[in-house]
């Protein structure tokens, strides 16, 4: 018996070793491709040898048949370009004045190094119309070796000259590589250009930062790594794309969403919160409920973004162009005032720009919003008076359509034309201008050129005006246990002491009814302590025994 | 009249007062704190613990309707102007000169008329106030919409505050009556024991003493 067991468990075994032996001559075959059905290096088209952006384009339309007409006509990407459906306003980048480096007309070519495109050097002129003027690699070369010249009006660095648009030193794009390289938009990608807007790292939103290249996961937990207990997500992963057209506008921002996640597959329009979490995100119980219930004044990120400019890289939050132009023996200098939480130090005073204040892990400006944002235009009288709203933000405690969101808010002081009540637009980039600020420092020339080449109306006079600039913050999502607390709002001096129209229970212990309320506490108190008082005064304490 | 000690407080009634003062204690101390008073508890906490007592007080408010009701006792509860002007001038005067409290327990009559009186207005005015308005609160997501909503859950909220420090002031003068009279002893042990010595008519000792001996005492 122990014998024929024996040899059972012999043959067992030797069958088990013999299967092992079969399986690593002949592995599982690997199904090939990573998340596409197509190998962009074996494409013979994209092993050429390149010699501009455009020539790469014209190898991707050719299989990518519509991509340069879904790009060119339909994306404000390309078309920098928004006419506003509800108030009517022109805005996009070609349109707006801003409170950081002022205006894309008339510093074309290193503004435009951020469009998605080729070779736009004039704002007067729509973007270029040929279909190999789209830039196809900056949002999906995936070598991460391509990049776009700071000042190149959207054109690549084919040698090691200048920087980047990030502000590193540039190198020769190999765009062979670039090109079999391709896929889907990485962090890279949208970052390079969306985290250094207003000349440098978070300078203009606060939220988007290069800290969020490889966030850790306090910082964002959609974005920080699987393993550090994040989703890994990309930026489209919430931008969905549809024919290149994707929600996240900031001119007309879906502030409120009570549609929730939809069908699966559906609501590819909008990159809100709710559109995957639903409307009612917290857990059925006593806490959860109430929280739930304040999803009809409150934006999910006025609690879970307690503060942004977190992880490290601070924002800009003060720029006063008023004191630029001071020069050292007639040489522009800078000051370096202010160290970051990862030990970099920051100008504070640059003879180009005036002067800077940052910020890191800032509590927000909150405001009724309901999405619609208005822009100081050209065609806009400002009140000089007050503090001027560079964007107004439109909202209003009663309306179902707005939330309390949480806001960066710019500080500002900027020139204006001082008879026309109207904001410049100001030519401070052209190294080989006689007029541009940052080689001439003269603001009259600066801003008369800036005017002409916006083709507006200027009267030659000019003066600086302190402005408010909104930016609404949603990115950098902290973990649930980072929200911000019940009683950051709910007591005296809490975060929203300053905003009308909602009904905040703790913020005001001592309003009318609750003073009566003490007084009448204090009436009892005393009437109790002076009928004791007499009791014992008089010797009878009332406590009388028969 | 003989003096007997007498079940006066049944046990359902006892649990209904103890119950009740300490949901109530839980509800001022985290209601003040709600409202903005002081950071004992945190907002959060406070809120969840504060809903919760409300809702077991409100539990609770259902089965004493129910006792009340159902045993007759609510008609302890209904006020009589007939002794109240001798009950106040005792409480403004005589306690000082050591006279006797001038209201006898009576066995269908526990509370003397000013007493009595004021529980009928916290059962009738001050209670309904704070519930009726703390159900609106709690419930105002169901109800409350743009301006119109906001400018009501003020109003609510500022009538719920007020009720409360009215029984805020109840609690403070009714503790303090305890100490009046016979003594703050021997006013609470009857909450706590049930019993209390009060006079009986030689009709109501038979009827007791026949139908009811559990609620008497032996004669001493």
């Amino acid at each position: 018996m122990r014998k024929i067991r024996l040899l059972m468990t012999t043959i067992g075994l030797g069958l088990v070793l013999s299967g092992a032996g079969l399986a690593q001559q002949t592995p599982v075959p690997q199904i090939p491709g990573s998340n596409s059905t197509a190998d962009h290096s074996k494409f013979e088209i994209l092993k050429k040898d390149f010699k501009s952006g455009p020539e790469v384009t014209e190898a991707c339309l050719s299989c990518h048949t519509e991509a340069d007409d879904q790009v060119q006509m339909h994306s404000i990407h390309f078309s920098w370009d928004y006419t506003h459906p509800e108030t009517g306003q022109k805005l996009g980048k070609r349109n707006v004045i801003n409170s950081f480096c002022g205006s894309v007309a008339g510093n074309e070519p290193r503004c435009t190094s951020c469009h998605a495109g080729y070779g736009w050097e004039d704002m007067n002129q729509p973007p270029p119309q040929q279909s190999n003027a789209v830039d196809c690699l900056v949002c999906h070369d995936r070598s991460g070796n391509y990049t776009k010249l700071a000042t190149g009006a959207g054109h690549p660095p084919l040698e090691a000259k200048g920087t980047t648009i990030t502000g590193a030193k540039a190198w020769a794009v190999d765009l062979s590589k670039a090109a079999q390289s391709v896929g889907m938009p990485g962090r890279d990608n949208c970052g390079n250009c969306h985290f250094y807007g207003g000349g440098g790292d978070n300078v203009k939103h606060g939220d988007l930062s290069s800290a969020l290249y490889d966030p850790a996961h306090d910082v964002d937990v959609h974005m920080s790594a699987v393993a550090d207990g994040g989703e890994g997500m990309v930026c489209s992963t919430c931008h969905v794309s549809d024919q290149h057209k994707w929600d996240g506008s900031r001119y007309n921002v879906h502030a409120v969403d009570t549609t929730g996640t939809g069908k699966p597959g559906q609501r590819r329009e909008v990159s809100t919160c709710q559109s995957c979490h639903g409307t009612e995100p917290h857990p059925v119980n006593l806490k959860g409920v109430k929280l739930n219930d304040h999803t009809d004044k409150l934006a999910c990120q006025t609690c879970h973004i307690p503060s942004f400019a977190r992880g490290g890289v601070p924002t800009k939050t003060l720029w006063d162009w008023s004191t630029a132009g001071k020069l050292k023996a007639g040489k522009p200098y800078s000051e370096d005032g202010y160290t970051s939480s990862t030990g970099k130090h920051l100008h504070t005073y640059l003879s180009t720009k005036g002067d800077f204040e940052y910020g890191e892990n800032v509590q927000p400006y909150y405001a009724w919003f309901n999405g619609q944002v208005e822009y100081s235009t050209i065609d806009r009288k400002i009140d000089p008076s007050g503090v001027v709203d560079v964007n107004r933000i439109n909202g209003t405690p009663d309306s179902p359509d707005s939330r309390i969101w949480p806001f960066k808010r710019m500080k500002g002081r900027q020139a204006y034309d001082s008879v026309n009540n109207t904001l410049v637009y100001t030519h401070v980039w052209g190294p080989t201008t006689d007029s541009a600020f940052w080689t001439n420092f003269d603001w009259a020339k600066s801003i008369k050129a800036g005017m002409k080449a916006a083709h507006q109306p200027y009267s030659g006079q000019f003066d600086f005006v302190d402005t408010y600039m909104y930016w609404p913050i949603t990115h950098m999502v902290a973990p649930a246990k980072d929200a911000v607390d019940c009683q950051d709002c709910h007591a005296q001096d809490g975060r929203m002491q300053n905003l009308a129209g909602v009904f905040l229970p703790g913020t005001n212990p001592n309003g009318p009814v609750g003073l009566l309320g003490k007084l009448l506490v204090l009436a009892a108190l005393a009437g109790v302590l002076l009928h004791a008082g007499l009791r014992v005064f008089s010797g009878k304490k009332g406590t009388h025994h028969d | 009249m003989t003096k007997r000690c007498v079940k006066v407080y049944p046990r359902f009634e006892r649990l209904w007062h103890w119950m009740q003062v300490a949901l109530i204690m839980a509800l001022l101390f985290t209601g003040l704190g709600l409202n903005g008073l002081h950071s004992v508890i945190p907002f959060g906490p406070a809120v969840m613990l504060h809903t919760v007592a409300a809702l077991a007080l409100l539990a609770l408010w259902v089965f004493a309707t129910f006792w009340l009701f159902t045993t007759g006792t609510w008609k302890q509860f209904i006020p009589k102007i007939e002794g109240m002007i001798e009950v106040a001038r005792f409480y403004a005067w005589g306690v000082f000169r050591g006279e006797d409290h001038p209201y006898k327990k009576l066995f269908w009559r526990k509370h003397n008329p000013l007493q009595a009186a004021t529980y009928f207005g916290l059962k009738w005015f001050v209670f309904p106030a704070i519930w009726v308005t703390g159900i609106l609160y709690l419930t105002y997501n169901f109800w409350g919409q743009g301006a119109q909503g906001t400018f009501l859950i003020s109003v609510i909220a500022n009538l719920h505050l007020l009720a409360a420090y009215v029984i805020a002031a109840f609690v403070i003068v009714h503790v303090y009556l305890l100490t009046v009279g016979h003594g703050f002893r021997s006013h609470v042990a009857p909450m706590i024991t049930g019993y209390d010595v009060i006079d009986l008519t030689p009709e109501q000792e038979a009827y007791l003493e026949k139908n009811e001996p559990d609620r008497l005492k032996p004669a001493k």
